[in-house]
């Protein structure tokens, strides 16, 4: 590959870059957004069933206390990350409408089930 | 081992489906298969790379380096398979026809050869990880033997090894006249499909949060996590509940690149203006 196309490249991401800048801007959260806590333990979701208020942002945050990795998905949520095993993460969710929103681990689906109430 | 296969296999059909339709893009430019295979370990090492540092990279970036690395890497991809599908209008029948020129097209084919090993590269990065931590998780946690993990992995692996073959195979099968027409739309669906999903990294990380309503919800009709579903993800970028965002995403890149794709074909192969080669 010769200089051409490194020029091109370079230019491609370049554009890429101005054209995600906006959106790359700090994001402002509603400052009155919701925490909810959660921890996995032997492949099960500690609440299984957490609440959550409709209609506010939501920060959940995922503490694996097992020593393997899982993935905290959810598809109405939409959501999809990995916890290394003992770590933690968080996820950003939109405001919601009350419900019940399933999520799981992606790589113990059979035994990893909980439903975010939202009300 | 049945738990290992169907993961592995679920994982690796994305990945299979890709290189399927590039191998069959790059059909008669020369040195396309070490470009693949370079691609294909690139994607490998990277994998097993994530795979070690999936702690570290969550934590970076404010906690949203999960995200950010996704969304990035897709980002790319669809760049790549846009720049791709430009440059194949612009040279791609010639080659097809197999003219003159020999040396000349081995040294253009392989500078779009190099975008599609990076997109080759990526999908088999983004699958390849996850079924590296999800194989690691059985070994610490031992609930498997270890030789009917690897068979079963290995298993998955052939299957979505035998997905991309049948993939290529039905491409080809294709005439030639209209298997260029063909693959251009595939790759365009295909990086529109990827584009959205890297949006959905974005709205995670909380960096977008505009249009995230959900604009329909298809799952009880046609679920994206059933065979159907995952194929039509990864071909056209079906999604059972997308959001309004996504939406946007996916139709404004579709309209970019078929638009780019079009501006940039000439308008005759014969009449093809001296202008636009480089």
């Amino acid at each position: 590959m010769g200089l051409p196309f490194l020029k091109e490249l370079a230019f491609g991401v370049g554009a890429l870059m101005i054209g995600l800048l906006p959106v790359l801007a700090p994001a402002a959260r509603a400052e009155d957004s919701a925490t909810v806590h959660l921890s996995l333990k032997d492949h099960r979701f500690e609440p299984a069933e957490p609440h959550a208020p409709a209609g506010k942002p939501i920060t959940i945050e995922i503490r694996n206390l097992d020593g393997t990795p899982a993935e905290f998905e959810s598809k109405t949520l939409r959501v999809e990350k990995v916890v290394a095993g003992g770590g933690v993460i968080t996820v950003q969710i939109r405001p919601l409408a009350a419900g019940r929103y399933r999520f799981f681990d992606d790589y113990h689906e059979d035994t990893t089930e909980g439903f975010l109430i939202v009300q | 081992m049945l738990g290992a296969l169907i993961i592995v296999f679920r994982e690796v059909i994305e990945a299979g489906i890709i290189v399927g339709i590039l191998l069959a893009v790059t059909k008669g430019v020369p040195g396309r298969g070490r470009w693949i295979a370079a691609g294909v370990a690139a994607g490998i090492a990277g994998a097993a790379l994530l795979a070690v540092f999936a702690d570290e990279i969550s934590h970076a970036l404010a906690g949203v380096g999960q995200e950010l690395f996704n969304a990035s890497v897709l980002a790319i991809a669809v760049v790549m398979l846009a720049w791709h599908n430009i440059w194949m209008a612009r040279h791609g029948r010639e080659l097809a026809a197999q003219m003159q020129e020999v040396g000349a097209a081995v040294a253009k084919g392989s500078r779009s050869l190099a975008a599609v090993a990076i997109v080759v590269a990526v999908a088999v990065l983004r699958e390849g990880s996850e079924i590296v931590l999800f194989l690691y998780g059985l070994v610490i946690a031992g609930g498997a033997s270890t030789s009917g993990l690897v068979a079963g992995g290995l298993i998955g692996l052939a299957l979505g090894c035998g997905v991309s073959t049948l993939t290529f195979l039905g491409l080809v099968r294709i005439p030639g006249r209209y298997l260029f027409g063909v693959t251009t739309v595939l790759i365009t669906f295909l990086a529109a499909g990827l584009a959205a999903q890297s949006v959905v990294f974005l709205q995670q990380a909380g960096i977008v949060t505009v249009l995230e309503g959900t604009m329909w919800d298809t799952s009880a009709i046609l679920s994206d996590s059933s065979l159907l579903g995952r194929v039509l993800h990864t071909l056209i970028g079906y999604t059972d509940q997308p959001s309004g965002m996504q939406l946007l995403v996916y139709s404004v890149t579709l309209i970019v690149i078929f638009g780019l794709t079009k501006a940039f074909a000439p308008h005759s192969p014969a009449k093809r203006p001296m202008a636009v080669g480089r």
